[in-house]
């Protein structure tokens, strides 16, 4: 009986891994926060991802830093007043051209009370860094009566 | 001497390694997408401003409490009838039910809007009065406003003029667009929403989405009446051809329809956060 050559199976996973890795992207940074996005169904995707900065709100995964939600820039847990240096400093990574474009997206644990929320908010309005996205997965439209 | 056999390097485990590569990369990476509800934070106001109030009746109230239950305009509500309420306020007219015309037809003119009689005796105390756009006015500013435009003494001017000359032209290409004269909100009509410093970000984020859903759903409605297409496959299909001016005019058409006027109440003074 004739066996089937598996000979061109490493290519074929080869093509698998290599859809994989450009598909995928590699997150940047570390989340020290629990987070478990909220789900939502009228979601904006931003194409262009060089222009996004992050800011982590939510209980901490080391149970050492406290069970209250905490904010955390880049690696750091920080505390909203250090949202406007954060912008200023992160404005100036970006080319001139597109400093007043960048995104700041809030990923918010759903479990979160809205008083951070609020105070990093308020603190963004104050930096000038009023285009906000709030993180959220995707799900169905709820069905309206009418 | 005898020659030697080329040997075949066995490649059947070249797959097994593959497959252990394709199964660590799966596992070290996470799919991160950015994908969310996009809102536009209002400037800070400095703190000696008063900030007008809006008649009552042109504001929509949505309040959220500690308990995560639901005000809307001084009534329980619950979330899943938020999305429709808004709606009615959207679309309803100081004198009854909307809308716009388009073409023969009335979009939104067999919703059936509960009218609330306010305590002035008119009945449409709950909804702004949406005002009417007609061809013959715009014209008419827009001729004013070229001749502005033409007399302006400095740049500065002409550069204001300019902008308002542009947006009533904006509003003459809407006319055109839905064939024919279409009702507007008032300027100072927006949806309010307020939060207690308790309230879960969960709900927060739930309240958003259905007043987002409720303008994206009105919006689709008559973009596909209209144009045939969604508002969405409308805005898509500009982000990838930002050249297309007809396209821009038609999402311009629904948006002076629609607007989006979705905006949060100033947090309360002196409340303690934690």
């Amino acid at each position: 009986m004739a066996t089937i050559s598996t000979a061109s199976l490493p290519d074929i996973v080869f093509m698998l891994l290599f859809f994989f890795m450009v598909a995928t992207v590699l997150r940047t940074e570390e989340e020290k926060v629990r987070l478990i996005r909220p789900e939502a169904s009228e979601l904006y995707k931003i194409e262009k991802k060089h222009l996004i900065r992050y800011v982590n709100i939510g209980v901490p995964m080391d149970r050492r830093y406290g069970t209250e939600p905490v904010m955390q820039l880049n690696d750091a847990f920080s505390s909203p007043e250090m949202i406007q240096d954060w912008v200023s400093t992160e404005r100036l990574t970006l080319a001139e051209s597109e400093q007043s474009k960048m995104w700041v997206s809030l990923k918010v644990d759903k479990d979160t009370k809205m008083g951070i929320v609020t105070d990093v908010k308020q603190e963004l309005r104050k930096a000038s860094a009023l285009k906000v996205l709030y993180s959220a997965s995707g799900r169905e439209r709820t069905q309206s009566g009418n | 001497m005898a020659r030697r056999e080329l040997a075949e390097i066995n490649a059947g485990s070249m797959a097994d390694i593959a497959f252990l590569l394709l199964i660590f990369w799966l596992v070290t990476t996470t799919i991160d997408s950015d994908e969310g509800i996009k809102r536009q934070l209002p400037p800070p106001v400095p703190p000696d401003i008063d900030v007008p109030q809006a008649k009552e009746q042109n504001v929509f109230n949505v309040k959220v409490n500690f308990l995560d239950e639901l005000l809307v305009e001084a009534e329980p509500l619950d979330i899943e009838d938020l999305k429709d309420k808004a709606k009615d306020f959207l679309i309803a007219t100081g004198d009854g039910i909307m809308a716009h015309p388009v073409g023969r037809e009335t979009v939104g003119k067999n919703r059936e809007v509960v009218l609330v009689t306010g305590a002035n005796g008119k009945t449409n105390a709950a909804f702004p009065e949406r005002l009417w756009v007609r061809k013959v006015d715009v014209k008419q500013r827009i001729a004013e406003y070229e001749a502005f435009v033409a007399a302006a003494e400095d740049d500065n001017r002409r550069k204001n003029y300019t902008k308002v000359l542009a947006s009533w032209e904006d509003k003459l290409a809407t006319i055109e667009l839905l064939d024919g004269d279409y009702k507007e909100l008032p300027p100072s009509a927006l949806i309010s929403m307020q939060n207690d410093n308790a309230t879960t970000y969960d709900t927060y984020l739930q309240v958003q989405n259905e007043l987002q859903s409720a303008v994206n759903e009105l919006r689709d409605e008559l973009a596909v009446a209209k144009f045939g297409r969604t508002y969405k496959e409308l805005e898509d299909l500009y982000d990838r051809n930002t050249e297309d001016g007809e396209l821009l005019k038609k999402i311009i058409a629904v948006r002076s329809v629609y607007p989006q006027r979705i905006s949060e109440a100033e947090p309360r003074e002196g409340s303690t956060y934690y």
